[in-house]
C-alpha cells in the first residue's frame, strides 16, 4: 500500500482537470470556476486552493516563492514550501524577482510582477455577494445577471455607519467591466496592484472549491462611490524603520520593552533586498 | 557581508513536529495498528465512513497515526484517496444480496426472516467493566473457541444472504408507492463540485461521508423540533455486501463472468415517514414516504440520521433550516468544517492591520 | 378623436396552478371545477382567467379571503412567482407591447426595480431588517444604477420624511423598529426610483387598529400627491373602501365581480360579494 507521488503530488489526470477549470477562468476574468477540489495533506482553510493551483502548473524547470502575511518565513508559508519541495524538487526562492510561480496569502509583493510570472493567491471565500446573499444558488444567478447592488449596498452600509468604507481586507473589485470578485484578504493598498498586471494572477479557493482568475492587463477597478473614492490604508509619512521604504505597506509593531510603536516593511524580501542593495552602494 | 532573512519558520515546525511525536511516544507504549484494527472496529467504521475509503488496515494506521483523533484521521485518509487512481467502478451493488448479520425493524413485530438483534451495544449495561483490566489475548482465544463451539449447530434454516427487504412487504401491501428502478449514472462529488439545486445521488454521497457527531446532531434538530418529521425506522440491517467488478477487456459481460473482488461491511436504514395525501374520492389517506441512509461499517446512529436527513432534503420545506440544502450540505463535511475552523490559527495580521486602519479611519 | 388612454397596467388570462394537474383537472376550469383545486391530484388552481387593467393615477382594490388567489395575483405581477400562463404589460415598459411575464430573470429585475414598487404584508419579505433604514432605501437606487452616497443619502431623507420616519433613525436597522415604522419603511423603499405602479400586499394586516389608520392614511396622502397608480390588496373590505376607486372581488382564485367601489358596497350582484358587504355592515 506504499505509493510513490506523483511528481506535484498529484496524478496528471487531477492536474490536467485542474488545469482546464484554470484556463475557463482566465477566459472568463473575475469568473468562479467550480473545480473538483482535492483534499490535501494540508487542512483546508490553510491554502489548498493555491496550493493546488502551484502544483498543477508546477514544472521542473520553475522557480516558487511562498509567502503568508508578506513574509517568506511565516510557518505557514514554510510548511507549503516543504510540502512542494518533497514532491517535485524544484528550486526555492525569497527573491520576487527570480521566483516564476509566487504563491500568496493575503498580500501581494512591493516589486511589480513582470511578464511570464504567475500569482496565486490563497482565497478563503471567494464569493464577494456572500454577506448579502448566503444562497449559493442565489448569488450565481445574480453574477449571471449582474445584478451587483448587494456589493455596492455592503459598502454604503459601512459608510452610513462609520463614515468611510471600512473593508479592511478584500475589498471587492470589478474585473474587465463585468464580474466582480473578492480579490482575497489582501489589503486595500494591494488591490491597486490587479491593475494591468504584466503576471498573470490566479485565485484558489479549495475548500469552497472555486478558482477565478485576472489576466494579464486586464482592468480592475475597486468598487467605489462617485462622492466616495477607494481609499488605501494611510501610512502617510512613516516609513520602515528598517530600510526606510516609503509608500509601502507597513507593520506595526510594539516594542514590549521601550513600548513605542515602530513600522517595518511587511514584504520581508523587499525589505531584505533595500538593506543589501544598500549596503553595496 | 549582507542581511539575510531571520529563519526560524523550518525549525520552528521541525521542533513543534518532534514534541507531537514526543506526545505520541512518551509512556512508552507503541500501539500495534493490528490492535487496533483489532480492538478499535467501531472507531475504524467511522474513520472509514467519513473518508469515503473502505479499507480497516489503512484506517487503523491513520487512527494509530493520529493519537485516535477522528478529525485528523479522516483528513490523513482522505488526502491518501485525494492521489489514488480510479482503475474500476463495481458492478451496482443491491443490499438484497447482504449477508445479514442483525437486523432490525421499529415498524413491525413480525417480519419475514425475523428481528435479528446481532452485536449492538442497545441492550448493554453502560457500566465500566473494570475485568477488562485482566484480558489476555489467551483469554480472548479461548472464550471464542467456546462461543463458536455453542452457536455451531444451527437449527434456522433463515438463508441469511436472501433476507427480503421490509418495504418490499409494504409496497406489496400498496401501503407505499414502488419506485421505478433509475438507471442514470449517479454524480460524483469527489470529481464535480456540488451545484445547487443538488440531485439525490449528490446529497445521499454528502450525507455518507459526512462528520459522524454534524450528521447526527442535525438528524436531532430535525427530529426534535424544527424538522416537523414523525419517522420510525423501517428496516436497519447491517451485514456484508459481496463487490463484483466487471472483466475490463470484455465489452458484454454477463453477471456469472463478473469478479468477485471482496466485500464490504454497511449499514442500511430505511425509514417510514408518514404523510398525508389526497384521494381521488376527495378522503384523505396516509402514505409512506421513505428516508435511506447507508454507511461503511457499523455506524447505526449515524445511518439513521441520514435516513431522516435525506427525507428532509427531499421535502425542502423552507421553514426548517434541515430542509435547506445548502445549510446542511455544505457544512457536514468534517475535512471542510474542521479545516476552516482551524485556519483561524493562520496569522491574519495583515488583514487585522487593515481593518485596525479603518477602525482609526472611523474613529476620526 | 378620442384618444384612448393606455392602462399602467394590463392582465390578460393571467393563470397560476401549483401541481401538475390530472386527467381529471386538467382543461377543466372555472365553475365546473369545484373550488380552487383538483381533489384527485391536489393540484390548486390559484389563479385563473385574471384579466384586468389598472389606469394612471387611480387605486385598484382586491378583495377576498385567504384562498382566494389574490395574494398569488401579487406575488406573479412582481415576479416573486413565475405565471404558469398568460400576459402583462406596463405603458411604461417597452410601451406597453412587450409581455413582462415573458421576459428573462434580468429583465424582469429590471422592471422590478424601476417600474414597480412592492410592499409585503411581512416585512421580513420586502425589508433587510439588519441593514439601516437608509440602507434598505439605498438597495433599490442602486439597482437603479445610483453610484452617488451624498445624493442617495438625500433621496433617502426625503422619502423616510415623506414616510413620517424621523431622519434621526435613519441609520437605525428596522428590526428595532415598530409593526407600523416597518411597513412605512417598505413604502419609501418601493417609492425610492419613482415607480409608475406601486403593489400593497395587505400592508395593514396584523398592526394595531391605530396604526393601520395611520398607515392608511399616509398611503391616501402619498398618492394624491404622487399621483401613482396602486394595487392594493386586502381582505379587509374596510381598507379596500378606504382607498380603492375600484375594486375587484376574487374568489377561488377567480374575478366574481369588479366596478367602482361605491357600486359594490352599495349595490353588490355576486352572491359572496354581497356576503362580504354585508359583514361589513
Amino acid at each position: 500500500m506504499r505509493i510513490e507521488y506523483n511528481f506535484a503530488f498529484f496524478d496528471e489526470g487531477s492536474k490536467r482537470e485542474i488545469r482546464r477549470a484554470t484556463l475557463k477562468a482566465v477566459a472568463i476574468p473575475g469568473y468562479q470556476v467550480p473545480f473538483a477540489s482535492r483534499e490535501m495533506p494540508i487542512a483546508r482553510g490553510w491554502g489548498t486552493g493555491g496550493l493546488q493551483l502551484t502544483l498543477s502548473l508546477v514544472g521542473k524547470e520553475d522557480s516558487l516563492k511562498v509567502i503568508d502575511q508578506g513574509s517568506d518565513e511565516s510557518v505557514n508559508a514554510v510548511n507549503i514550501k516543504k510540502l512542494i519541495t518533497i514532491t517535485t524538487g524544484i528550486k526555492i526562492t525569497d527573491e520576487t524577482t527570480e521566483a516564476t510561480i509566487i504563491q500568496s496569502r493575503h498580500r501581494i509583493p512591493e516589486i511589480p510582477l513582470q511578464a511570464g510570472q504567475i500569482l496565486v493567491l490563497q482565497v478563503p471565500l471567494p464569493e464577494p455577494l456572500r454577506y448579502f446573499e448566503p444562497s449559493e444558488f442565489e448569488t450565481k444567478k445574480l453574477h449571471a445577471e449582474q445584478e451587483y447592488s448587494g456589493a455596492w449596498l455592503m459598502l454604503f452600509e459601512q459608510i452610513m455607519n462609520y463614515g468611510t468604507m471600512a473593508t479592511g481586507a478584500d475589498h471587492p473589485a470589478m474585473v474587465h467591466d463585468r464580474y466582480v470578485m473578492a480579490p482575497s484578504p489582501i489589503p486595500r493598498f494591494d488591490n491597486a496592484k490587479l491593475n494591468q498586471s504584466q503576471a498573470l494572477i490566479l485565485l484558489g479557493a479549495g475548500r469552497e472549491k472555486k478558482v477565478y482568475a485576472v489576466p494579464p492587463y486586464t482592468k480592475v477597478v475597486s468598487l467605489a462611490f462617485e462622492d466616495y473614492s477607494f481609499e488605501i490604508e494611510a501610512f502617510q509619512d512613516k516609513c520602515c524603520g528598517l530600510c526606510g521604504a516609503q509608500g509601502v505597506f507597513l507593520d506595526e509593531i510594539l516594542d514590549d520593552l521601550t513600548g513605542q510603536t515602530h513600522y517595518q516593511c511587511n514584504d520581508t524580501s523587499y525589505c531584505l533586498q533595500r538593506l543589501n542593495n544598500k549596503s553595496v552602494g | 557581508m549582507g542581511y539575510v532573512a531571520v529563519k526560524g519558520g523550518i525549525q520552528a515546525i521541525e521542533e513543534s513536529i518532534k514534541r507531537l511525536k514526543y506526545e505520541r511516544l512518551k509512556k512508552g507504549t507503541v500501539l500495534d495498528s493490528q490492535q487496533i484494527e483489532g480492538g478499535m472496529r467501531c472507531l475504524i467504521d467511522q474513520v472509514m465512513s467519513e473518508s469515503s475509503l473502505y479499507n480497516e488496515t489503512l484506517a487503523a494506521m491513520a487512527i494509530k497515526q493520529a493519537e485516535g483523533s477522528p478529525e485528523e484521521a479522516v483528513f490523513l485518509l482522505r488526502a491518501y484517496r485525494s492521489t489514488l487512481p480510479r482503475k474500476h467502478y463495481s458492478r451496482t451493488v443491491q443490499s438484497e444480496d447482504m449477508l445479514v448479520e442483525r437486523r432490525i425493524s421499529s415498524s413491525f413485530k413480525e417480519i419475514l426472516g425475523g428481528q435479528i438483534l446481532g452485536a449492538a451495544n442497545d441492550y448493554t449495561h453502560r457500566l465500566i467493566d473494570f475485568d477488562l483490566n485482566e484480558e489476555t489475548a489467551d483469554d480472548a482465544i479461548k472464550w471464542v473457541r467456546e462461543y463458536a463451539l455453542e452457536s455451531g449447530v444451527d437449527n434456522d434454516k433463515t438463508d441469511l444472504s436472501k433476507l427480503p427487504k421490509t418495504l418490499d412487504y409494504l409496497r406489496g401491501e400498496g401501503l407505499i408507492s414502488t419506485c421505478e428502478i433509475n438507471d442514470t449514472e449517479p454524480d460524483d462529488v469527489t470529481k464535480e463540485s456540488l451545484q445547487f439545486p443538488t440531485s439525490r445521488s449528490q446529497r445521499l454521497q454528502i450525507l455518507t461521508r459526512g462528520q459522524t457527531g454534524a450528521v447526527t446532531s442535525l438528524g436531532y434538530v430535525a427530529l426534535r423540533s424544527y424538522g416537523a418529521l414523525h419517522p420510525t425506522v423501517g428496516e436497519l440491517r447491517i451485514g456484508n455486501l459481496p463487490i463484483y467488478v466487471d472483466c475490463p477487456f470484455q465489452e458484454h459481460n454477463e453477471d456469472e463472468d463478473a469478479y468477485y473482488i471482496g466485500e464490504i461491511k454497511v449499514t442500511e436504514v430505511e425509514t417510514l415517514f408518514p404523510q398525508e395525501i389526497q384521494k381521488g374520492n376527495g378522503e384523505k389517506e396516509i402514505e409512506f414516504e421513505i428516508g435511506y441512509g447507508i454507511c461503511y461499517g457499523q455506524n447505526e446512529t449515524k445511518a439513521i440520521a441520514m435516513s431522516i436527513l435525506d427525507r428532509c432534503l427531499e421535502t425542502g420545506n423552507p421553514e426548517y433550516p434541515t430542509h435547506n440544502e445548502e445549510f446542511v450540505l455544505l457544512h457536514i463535511d468534517s475535512v471542510e468544517s474542521t479545516g476552516f475552523i482551524s485556519h483561524l490559527k493562520l496569522p491574519h495580521y495583515v488583514t487585522f492591520q487593515s481593518k485596525l486602519d479603518s477602525v482609526r479611519k472611523s474613529k476620526k | 378623436m378620442i384618444e384612448f388612454e393606455r392602462p399602467v397596467l394590463s392582465v390578460r388570462n393571467l393563470n397560476k396552478q401549483f401541481g401538475k394537474g390530472c386527467l381529471n383537472c386538467r382543461g377543466i376550469k372555472g365553475d365546473s371545477l369545484k373550488k380552487n383545486y383538483c381533489p384527485v391530484c391536489g393540484t390548486v388552481y390559484a389563479c385563473q382567467d385574471i384579466t384586468f387593467e389598472v389606469y394612471a393615477g387611480e387605486i385598484l382594490g382586491v378583495v377576498g379571503e385567504s384562498g382566494s388567489g389574490k395574494s398569488t395575483l401579487m406575488q406573479c405581477l412582481y415576479f416573486d412567482q413565475e405565471v404558469s400562463s398568460g400576459e402583462g404589460y406596463i405603458s411604461s415598459y417597452r410601451n406597453g407591447k412587450t409581455n413582462v411575464f415573458a421576459e428573462s430573470s434580468q429583465q424582469k429585475r429590471y422592471i422590478r426595480n424601476h417600474m414597480m414598487g412592492k410592499v409585503y404584508q411581512n416585512p421580513l419579505l420586502g425589508l433587510r431588517v439588519n441593514f439601516t433604514s437608509i440602507g434598505n432605501i439605498a438597495e433599490k437606487l442602486i439597482a437603479a444604477g445610483n453610484r452617488h452616497v451624498g445624493k442617495m443619502e438625500a433621496r433617502g431623507k426625503e422619502l423616510l420624511e415623506h414616510v413620517n420616519i424621523p431622519i434621526y433613525r435613519m441609520k437605525e436597522a428596522p428590526k428595532n423598529f415598530s409593526g407600523g415604522m416597518q411597513q412605512r419603511v417598505q413604502i419609501a423603499k418601493a417609492l425610492s426610483n419613482n415607480p409608475p405602479l406601486l403593489l400593497l400586499d395587505e400592508v395593514t394586516t396584523g398592526l394595531d387598529l391605530s396604526v393601520q389608520a395611520s398607515v392608511l392614511d399616509l398611503i391616501k396622502t402619498i398618492q394624491r400627491e404622487l399621483k401613482i397608480t396602486v394595487v392594493i390588496v386586502s381582505h379587509d373590505l374596510g381598507v379596500i373602501r378606504m382607498l380603492a376607486d375600484r375594486t375587484m372581488v376574487m374568489l377561488d382564485g377567480r374575478i366574481v365581480e369588479h366596478g367602482l367601489t361605491d357600486q359594490i358596497l352599495e349595490d353588490p350582484q355576486h352572491g359572496y360579494t354581497q356576503h362580504l358587504v354585508q359583514s361589513l355592515l
